[in-house]
């Protein structure tokens, strides 16, 4: 099949690049930009560990041919701090211990970050419905909940200024 | 000054900044140059012969750079009960039968993982297929297929435990109650499924990166079935995407990588798919249960009888474990005086059962504490009461087996009966269950046959005071790096932040056997504090001079502080001492090392955690469909090593728990599973899982580094008793056949308005 040209903004950084229109989003993601970041844990949609923000909706990128990405911004985890700086959301997950084996954790944060840019303040019921299609097999998610809770009240913002 | 700097204090996962930021590479995510894609061919029948493989079609495809098969291996049956040998019986490859769907029969090595995919449908494999036999019940009748050569009736293990006069007992019991529960299957469901990147070089040494809990296993038992020496073998895992018992034996993307790279001396990475993780991985021991318990009037334990038949599947795996420790904790956390327990694991054409997080507990735990609120009940006791009457306590031996050092066990239910007493009158269809248990901080015996310490750790402290920790414990997300780096700095007197911690490569790492059986904290944890022990020694031998004391141990180290204990103002800087120590010793950095082995204590384990789980849930009697409303947890890990880790096994555990109590299971129809997806296998979602209390009973271990034990598995055990218990007190049904699914409620729902309309 004929290569096509993709042009995508992946973490505020234009990017061109020839691919088989065949590709999901999250393979072009970890194996031509080797952002690793973002995983992969069923390829068939259903545990969220590829979640990446693509033009500010939070979506599983092993359900998104790359070429639907195409002219769009995606944000993936290694997007979220910077200049060595972690956002608010990252160092409330430190601090509560929202993740242990960390696997799922870059869906989460994103499916957390999306979820924080629509909804100011979320309630804890949004905040479980916005990862309910985030798998986690480690912390029972009550940590994560607290975590995302935490940067809606404000907890982190005299940190990041 | 205070008791503890470093310990009982929230400290952030020392792997946290790399996982939170995606730059923690995982071997899902390594990639090597020139590396190559494996597929695995795995059997599409429960039982049959091989007759023939053909793999020409696939290798003339092209991109296909290799195929192997049973014939391509030594054709060693390994097993990770090394020290019996009827226990190896699994090729990984196999040969000349496979006996459950999905046992690898062929593997492919190609450009990339569509080609190797396609080439597996070129492979010719024809078969003679055998009648299979899938329920343990059936299996074990004479006459039944049988599966090993070695094992008549399919008889795989079996295991007694007994201690005092059962039958004696049971006549002066004023009651006896008989139960049969059947406990379903449950699935690890780690996020990382297994995978491997294997790379052999001419130098005749291999390379593996894995997700692994034990990298010294995958080391040992690779090199048997490689015909390497132990030490050509290089096993890396720095991250491990969730373990809970799938991760320490060798599965088939390691051994069928490392085959495929000795053929090619190229980089071979094989990465399973979720749903050859259900139907081909090792999973959690289905068990058929049957419990005779005979009490007096007043409640008190008199006399216990269990039997035990689990589904065993294809191969042994670590199943030897589960049958014993199922039945060794079914008496768990009570003082039965008369015990007799009989274990049957058998062998079926499904995928073999294994170590899963609980380890056999879980089962014993919903069967005993499903049965004692049957039997308070009957006797119209408090379920409270009944267990406090007959609850473990400090210095009780558990007979033949095991002595109990530190038990909080009567804390814990004093703080659940305040919970419960808190919530007040419940609404009509919502119920409150409980459950009391216990589990092991490791295991002392030495199945696997190690000539090693069971646990060792190597300190280096440079000239700038930095120190370079060395550990074999596998951390697969249950924070052991963390507890071990907090170990360390409170024991040496330095901050977490002054350790750099090594570990997850056999090259570089002294030997411990890994995570299972929650052994790390007590185990590795020794290990570490005995090296950094040495290591203050040694520096405080070089303070000495300077501080004068009048005997040495009148000095101590705390927050990089050398002082005398009764002075703590006179001191000097741990710093400036390590750096003149160091010019003192020939210019050598401080090295010490430290190790641990359990031995004399018993059977089981050196030392034992407790707890009490309260689980309120609401049925509705229309559909049957069960709403977790609470979790309260009260948990005796002896002390506390890390508050932030703690919780977070102790909520992660009860979601796995409560997953096997109501939403999980394997579904079969002859060996094939029918639900090998993440939609029809429903772990518990962020939407399902109630809110969450755990509440620390702190007992100090005397065995256990600082007083501590385990907090990994044991809350794995309760969740499905004690949901049974509040399905019971909410609706007067028992559900005595897990999971508790609407279906079941239901049935058994209309079945007492039958009864009560008689």
């Amino acid at each position: 099949m004929d290569k096509q040209l993709l042009r995508i903004t992946v973490n505020n950084e234009y990017r061109e690049l020839y691919i088989n229109p065949k590709r999901l989003l999250v393979e072009v993601l970890r194996d031509d930009l080797t952002l690793t970041g973002t995983k992969r844990g069923c390829n068939t949609g259903a545990c969220g560990a590829c979640t990446v923000i693509l033009n500010g909706v939070p979506v599983k990128s092993c359900s998104v041919l790359a070429m639907q990405a195409d002219g769009a911004e995606v944000a993936t985890v290694e997007g979220l701090a910077e200049g060595g700086k972690l956002a608010p959301i990252q160092r409330s997950f430190l601090d509560h211990g929202a993740f242990q084996c960390g696997f799922c954790t870059p869906g989460m944060l994103m499916s957390a970050t999306a979820l924080l840019k629509e909804i100011k303040k979320p309630t804890k019921d949004q905040i479980r419905e916005a990862i309910h299609g985030n798998l986690c097999r480690c912390t029972g998610y009550n940590s994560i909940i607290r975590a995302v809770k935490a940067v809606a009240e404000g907890e982190y913002r005299e940190k990041v200024r | 000054m205070k008791k503890f700097t470093v310990i009982n204090t929230p400290v952030h996962n020392i792997d946290g900044v790399a996982k939170i930021t995606g730059r923690a590479e995982y071997a899902f995510d390594v990639k090597l140059p020139h590396m190559l894609y494996g597929k695995i061919l795995r059997s599409m029948y429960p039982h049959a012969k091989i007759l023939k493989i053909d793999t020409r079609k696939a290798l003339a495809l092209t991109g296909v750079k290799a195929v192997v098969t049973g014939q391509d291996t030594l054709g060693i049956k390994q097993g990770i009960w090394r020290r019996y040998k009827e226990l190896c019986d699994e090729e990984i490859l196999a040969r000349s039968k496979v006996r459950y769907i999905g046992e690898p029969v062929a593997a492919v090595a190609a450009v990339d993982e569509d080609t190797a995919e396609e080439a597996l449908d070129l492979i010719e494999v024809e078969y003679e297929p055998l009648p299979g036999v899938f329920e343990p019940l059936d299996a074990i009748k004479e006459g039944a297929p049988q599966l090993h050569e070695h094992a008549e009736r399919n008889i795989n293990v079996t295991r007694h435990i007994e201690w005092g006069d059962v039958d004696e007992a049971f006549r002066k019991a004023d009651h006896i109650r008989e139960d049969w529960f059947r406990c379903s299957s449950q699935h690890h469901v780690c996020m990382e499924t297994h995978n491997a990147v294997a790379s052999y070089t001419p130098e005749g040494r291999l390379t593996v990166w894995t997700s692994t809990q034990s990298h010294y296993y995958i080391q040992v038992l690779l090199s048997w079935m490689l015909g390497l020496k132990e030490s050509d073998v290089r096993v890396i895992s720095r991250y491990t995407g969730g373990g809970f018992g799938s991760k320490f034996e060798i599965d088939s993307a390691q051994f069928c990588s490392s085959l495929l790279s000795m053929k090619l001396f190229k980089p071979v990475k094989i990465t399973l798919t979720r749903e050859e993780e259900f139907m081909a991985t090792k999973r959690r021991t289905p068990m058929f249960y049957y419990l005779r318990s005979g009490v007096k009037k007043d409640g008190t334990f008199v006399a216990k009888e269990a039997r035990v038949f689990t589904e065993g599947g294809a191969y042994t795996s670590m199943g030897a474990t589960a049958l014993y420790l199922t039945g060794f904790f079914q008496t768990f956390p009570y003082t039965w005086p008369n015990y007799r327990y009989d274990g049957y694991r058998v062998y079926t054409n499904t995928a073999p059962t294994s170590a899963m997080r609980g380890f056999g507990a879980p089962q014993a735990t919903f069967t005993a504490e499903t049965q004692i609120d049957l039997i308070a009940d009957d006797l119209g006791l408090d379920p409270i009461e009944i267990r406090r009457k007959n609850a473990m306590y400090p210095g009780y031996e558990v007979p033949g087996q095991a002595t109990i050092q530190s038990c909080g066990l009567s804390q814990c239910l004093d703080k659940i009966e305040e919970w419960i007493k808190s919530r007040g009158k419940l609404p009509s269809n919502r119920g409150i269950g409980i459950a009391a248990y216990g589990f092991m901080s490791g295991g002392i015996f030495n199945w696997f046959d190690t000539p090693y310490a069971f646990s060792s750790a190597v300190i280096r402290i440079n000239y700038d005071g930095k120190v370079d920790l060395y550990v074999g414990s596998q951390d697969m997300g249950q924070g052991s790096n963390t507890t071990m780096v907090m170990i360390c700095a409170e024991e040496l007197g330095v901050r977490p932040e002054d350790i750099r911690l090594h570990m997850g490569d056999t090259d570089n790492c002294p030997v411990d056997l890994g995570a299972w059986g929650s052994r790390e904290t007590l185990m590795q944890g020794n290990a570490v504090k005995m090296a950094a022990a040495e290591a203050k020694r040694q520096i405080i031998e070089f303070a000495a001079a300077k501080l004068s004391p009048n005997i040495v141990y009148d000095l101590d180290i705390k927050d990089r502080w050398i002082h005398l204990i009764a002075r703590p103002e006179r001191g000097l800087s741990y710093f400036d001492v390590v750096k003149e120590a160091i010019r003192g010793k020939d210019g050598q950095p401080i090295i010490t090392r430290g190790h641990y082995t359990p031995h004399r204590k018993g059977m089981i384990s050196p030392a034992y955690s407790f707890g009490v789980q309260a689980v309120e849930a609401e049925v509705d009697p229309e559909t049957g469909k069960i709403t977790l409303k609470n979790c309260v947890t009260a948990h005796d890990c002896g002390q506390v090593i890390n508050p932030l880790g703690v919780e977070g096994q102790l909520e992660g555990a009860m979601a796995m728990a409560a997953g096997y109590g109501f939403t999980e299971d394997m579904p079969m129809d002859e060996g094939k599973i029918l639900n090998p997806n993440l939609v029809d296998y429903k772990i518990l979602r962020s939407t399902e899982m109630p809110e969450s209390k755990v509440m620390e009973v702190e007992t100090y271990e005397p065995e256990g580094p600082f007083g501590a034990k385990e907090a990994g598995e044991g809350l794995t055990n309760p969740t499905a008793g004690a949901l049974s218990n509040a399905v019971f007190h909410a609706t007067g049904i028992s559900v005595k056949n897990l999971p508790i699914t609407p279906e079941k409620v239901l049935e058994a729902l209309k079945a007492k308005q039958r009864k009560k309309k008689k």
